[in-house]
């Protein structure tokens, strides 16, 4: 989230799309309530069914799933052909100013550049025209053919009313209304928030989904602001503190990334990353890239990282490819992978085409799993009758089970989907011999050590000289740890200003990043949590709730990255003059002096509005950007393009490109898509309130609530298939079939697409083969192996199956 | 005299009834939700966070046993914690069941092995496990470790083991996990931020 939850209460208008937080989100959608209750908000629900968060909403309009970018990208059209956009906003703020490379093209679905048989662009006319003072050059009037105000009427002027609704389904008043309604917040003392899941994430265009909604939010001068925002209304409890920290294939902590194999001259690393301003005065904070990245190092290599070995860069592993999820279940299916080690996950029924997977870790040489209970993963060798229908004796897989703690059983922290860091703490002993993860993986660890000092072996050199001073090394303390991502001066720090004034001495915990340095004299684990630890103490425990400016803002209830800071990019939040949009939701201002206001201003606190520093300081241009440059897989302008498995096997806006041309499809993966014919209908996974993932299965609650699996259908496909409420069918995809008991339902409507007549068939994902709540099939038995071009992230939400009683 | 709702309630608890307390001339702040004290009120609380989604709300759980050395806790019952300035006080139904899944019958207990082949899983030490699971990594490890690629430029990298970290563990679980793993030189390695 841009803003967090609390801060929901803010908003004028309320977009709920592309997730379902009234049933998913539950806690955190009071705010919403909060928001229609006493802020006199409009909720807006788009979504396939008329889910319980379009219960409570003002208005609810429909939609085809996977065709999110049509009807945003209509609304982009519909802001800027009736004049309802923030205009000093959008000049000022965003690169709508900006003009074009010349070579730069959209042509019947492809952008320049489109390498059909590598499924990817050569993506260097998607940049600026750089002017002659070596700035990226611009038009302030807007006029210029090629500015990006121009490419973005152009581009989304195909996308008419009547197009998004021969897309989408969406009938052509409920999208005008929708519009209509999201257009008041052009105004600049209103505010509308998106709030979004799942249901855009998994999606073959997902990432685009979301810029488009960002696109949107930029238009009409809602990012910054109070109420405003882009909000990500993330999955797990800690999913938003493991991206923070990198546990991704091609990621460092902090969003520094792992250097590509063509990346071996560490100069050219960081030279690369450290981004240079591409307007005069511009911030552009990636500057500061070798400090964070110095930092890191020492964190892990102590003194042995020094200048003079770069900082050990060799020690770190160089990319041939992303090794995303379905690239390494691809490389396990076959046989490339020898190994896995899953902790506190459930890949056999987290990822798409179980068949596939099942297959796939049939071929381990060697499984551990680490995990409180006793998931899928770890027995996917059992047989389980219809559920699981494996030959245990050919399974010649090594399984090993470490029993790990819940959150019951030990301290720490976890990052919400609003930034906030917050503490826990540990209320009783894990049952049996179960251990903390922080003791698993040191147990490993120090074995393996142990193995490499006795043995010798492959490149010991990073392993053996990784930083483990903790008082008992087979057991870290979590409070340890937070102190070693925080990081601390391994030098006295002097004050930049006055060399004399030493501001923090050696061994000390940092303020923050602020005080980051790329010449070794500190350390910090994951600089955008400097801050979370401090010589103050550990700022993520804090406990007080009081709320002085009335906005939500408890700047002293634990800690937020980065900086404490609540609303991101919240210099934006004021005119260019340093005044307040909107003087009611006033976060920061300029005093005349410096910066400051009931939040921790994003901006460089000295900087007067007259230097001319814009707002998006992590951007080289200082602004947003409606023109993504090169940073998208599939286009500087999100298109349209169909899920991989459509049921109306064509794109009607060009049919020559139907689905996304540069994601990637492994081969055998292509010809287990089916087509609309023999599959006629939009299949789509979903959570139920009562049930988290494959886990509460394991509890008697909320398998006493929700015991049994089942299928959602509308009336009039259950009437058109002699189904009843309570008959049992059977759901099938060309990857496989599940059986499940029948819900018919009024929330799911037929929806005309293209001249033909769409259902959707709706699947909850909660069952499986262990638990204490009914067995049922996997859900993931239906779902295609293919991901977002930019993220990898399984299309889970598109797909098509077909059904019958059974 | 400023009091807290939740230090009013520990107040009363101590023996006077509320109403006499309020009579004494000082009454609590406004209460963004109440709990209901009385089964709860000599019970050990203890702050957390729920582990479901990411609301992350506020939590206090109950458990009988008073930390001290020997008394070993037991957690009865979790309610949402009312001065959480997101959820105040309110759980939804997965969050209000979650005593059952710290109790679930499915709780692992100890280490186990399945052979291949077998049908069945082997209760281990703790020692054992660590050792094999080392013993598996670094051969595989040794075996097929990419110091150099191709073009003779160093790679340093190890993508024969796969590894996925838990979104729903803890920020420190999560750095150490980043920090061990990558010094192993492991680039297939993802969390569910991925899915």
């Amino acid at each position: 989230m841009t803003n967090h939850w609390v801060d929901i209460k803010n908003a004028n208008v309320i977009v709920v799309m592309g997730g379902n937080a009234a049933e998913a989100h539950p806690c955190g959608f009071k705010w919403v309530t909060e928001a229609k209750a006493h802020n006199h908000a409009t909720l807006l629900v788009v979504d396939p069914r008329f889910t319980r968060s379009a219960s409570v909403a003002d208005y609810y309009a429909p939609i085809r799933t996977g065709t999110d970018i049509a009807f945003l990208g209509g609304v982009i059209n519909y802001l800027l052909s009736h004049d309802k956009i923030q205009h000093e906003y959008v000049k000022a703020y965003t690169n709508a100013t900006f003009i074009v490379n010349e070579g730069y093209k959209f042509d019947e679905g492809l952008f320049s550049g489109y390498d059909e048989p590598g499924r990817k662009y050569d993506k260097s006319t998607w940049s600026y025209e750089i002017g002659a003072d070596g700035f990226a050059a611009v038009d302030e009037t807007m006029q210029h053919p090629r500015c990006v105000l121009q490419l973005l009427k152009q581009h989304y002027s195909r996308y008419t009313p009547e197009a998004v609704s021969n897309i989408c389904g969406t009938p052509k008043d409920a999208f005008l209304k929708v519009c209509e309604t999201i257009a008041t917040t052009s105004a600049p003392n209103r505010a509308l928030t998106f709030m979004y899941a799942l249901g855009w994430t998994q999606h073959s265009v997902g990432s685009q989904m979301i810029r488009t909604a960002a696109m949107v939010q930029l238009l009409l001068g809602n990012m910054g602001v109070a109420g405003g925002g882009m909000n990500a209304l993330r999955g797990h409890s800690n999913i938003q503190g493991l991206t923070d920290l990198g546990l991704l294939s091609d990621l460092l902590p902090g969003y520094l990334t792992l250097p590509r194999e063509n990346e071996t001259d560490y100069q050219a690393y960081v030279d690369k990353r450290t981004q240079k301003p591409v307007r005069p005065g511009q911030m552009s904070y990636w500057q500061n890239y070798p400090k964070f990245h110095v930092s890191l190092m020492k964190s892990w290599y102590g003194d042995t990282a020094t200048r003079d070995n770069n900082w050990c860069f060799d020690w770190l592993p160089k990319l041939d490819k992303v090794y995303d999820v379905l690239q390494v279940f691809e490389l396990m299916f076959h046989g490339k992978l020898n190994g896995y080690v899953c902790q506190g996950f459930n890949p056999l029924a987290a990822f798409p085409n179980r068949a596939k997977l099942s297959k796939a870790m049939s071929q381990l040489k060697y499984l551990v799993v680490i995990d409180p209970l006793a998931t899928e993963t770890s027995c996917f060798w059992e047989n389980h009758g219809e559920f699981n229908d494996v030959d245990p004796a050919t399974i010649q897989t090594e399984v090993i089970r470490l029993p790990s703690t819940c959150f019951a059983e030990e301290n720490g922290s976890l990052t919400n989907s609003g930034r906030w860091l917050q503490w826990h703490y540990k209320g009783a002993e894990p049952p049996g011999e179960a251990k903390p993860d922080v003791d698993i993986i040191a147990g490993i660890f120090l074995k393996l050590r142990e193995l490499y000092k006795k043995e010798g072996g492959a490149f010991p050199d990073a392993l053996m000289n990784l930083t483990w001073n903790y008082r008992i090394p087979h057991a870290p303390s979590p409070e340890e740890l937070a102190m070693e991502y925080n990081g601390k001066a391994l030098a006295d720090l002097t004050d930049p200003k006055d060399p004399t004034k030493v501001v923090l001495k050696k061994g000390q915990q940092l303020d923050g990043f602020a005080q980051l340095k790329d010449d070794g004299t500190t350390s910090s684990g994951c600089w955008i949590y400097s801050g979370a630890w401090t010589e103050k103490g550990n700022m993520m425990a804090r406990r007080d709730n009081s709320d002085p400016s009335g906005l939500g803002n408890t700047l002293n209830w634990a800690f937020a990255w980065p900086a404490n800071r609540r609303v991101l990019y919240n210099r934006a939040s004021c005119d260019p003059s340093g005044k307040p949009w909107d003087p009611k939701r006033t976060l920061v201002y300029w005093d005349g002096a410096k910066w400051t206001g009931p939040d921790v201003p994003d901006f460089k606190a000295d900087s007067p509005p007259s230097e001319g520093m814009n707002p998006f300081i992590m951007q080289a241009e200082g602004v947003g950007r409606l023109f993504a440059l090169d940073k998208m897989a599939e286009g500087p302008f999100p298109e349209h393009y169909e899920p991989f498995e459509t049921p109306i096997d064509t794109n009607p806006l060009h049919p020559k490109v139907i689905s996304n041309p540069a994601a990637r499809v492994f081969k055998g993966d292509l010809e287990a898509f089916g087509k609309g014919k023999e599959y006629p209908y939009a299949g789509t996974t979903y959570r139920l309130t009562e049930h988290f993932h494959f886990w509460t299965k394991h509890t008697k609650l909320s398998s006493i609530m929700q015991p049994e699996q089942f299928v959602e259908i509308g009336e009039e496909l259950a009437k058109e298939k002699g189904i009843k409420a309570g008959d049992r069918i059977k759901v099938w995809s060309h990857r496989g079939f599940i059986k499940a008991v029948a819900v018919v339902t009024k929330r799911i409507r037929p929806l005309t697409v293209n001249g033909q007549t769409v259902h959707h068939v709706g699947i909850p994902f909660h069952w499986g083969f262990k638990g204490v709540a009914k067995s049922g099939y996997l859900a993931n038995t239906l779902t295609p192996f293919v991901g977002d071009a930019n993220t990898q992230t399984p299309e889970f939400k598109s797909f098509l199956v077909n059904i019958e009683k059974v | 005299m400023k009091v807290t709702r939740r230090q009013f309630f520990k107040i009363s608890a101590g023996g006077l009834g509320s109403s006499s307390i309020a009579m004494l001339g000082f009454s609590p702040g406004e209460a963004q939700a109440e709990v209901r004290t009385f089964k709860l009120a000599r019970s050990t609380e203890t702050r957390n966070t729920c582990p479901y989604c990411s609301v992350s709300c506020g939590l206090i759980m109950h458990s009988l046993g008073d930390r001290a050395k020997n008394a070993e806790s037991a957690i009865f019952h979790i309610e949402g914690d009312p001065d959480h300035p997101v959820n105040r006080g309110t759980l939804c139904p997965k969050g209000a069941g979650l005593v059952d899944f710290i109790h679930s019958e499915n709780r692992l207990k100890y280490p186990e092995y399945r052979a291949p082949g077998s049908r069945e899983w082997k209760r281990i030490s703790w020692d054992e496990a660590f050792t094999r699971v080392a013993r598996l990594m670094k051969d595989d490890r040794d075996k097929n470790f990419i110091a150099k690629n191709a073009a003779g430029v160093t790679v340093n990298r190890w993508v024969t083991t796969g590894f996925l970290a838990a979104s729903a563990s803890s920020n420190e679980s999560g750095y150490i996990t980043h920090k061990a793993i990558r010094s192993l030189g492991a680039l297939a390695f993802d969390n569910q931020a991925r899915v």
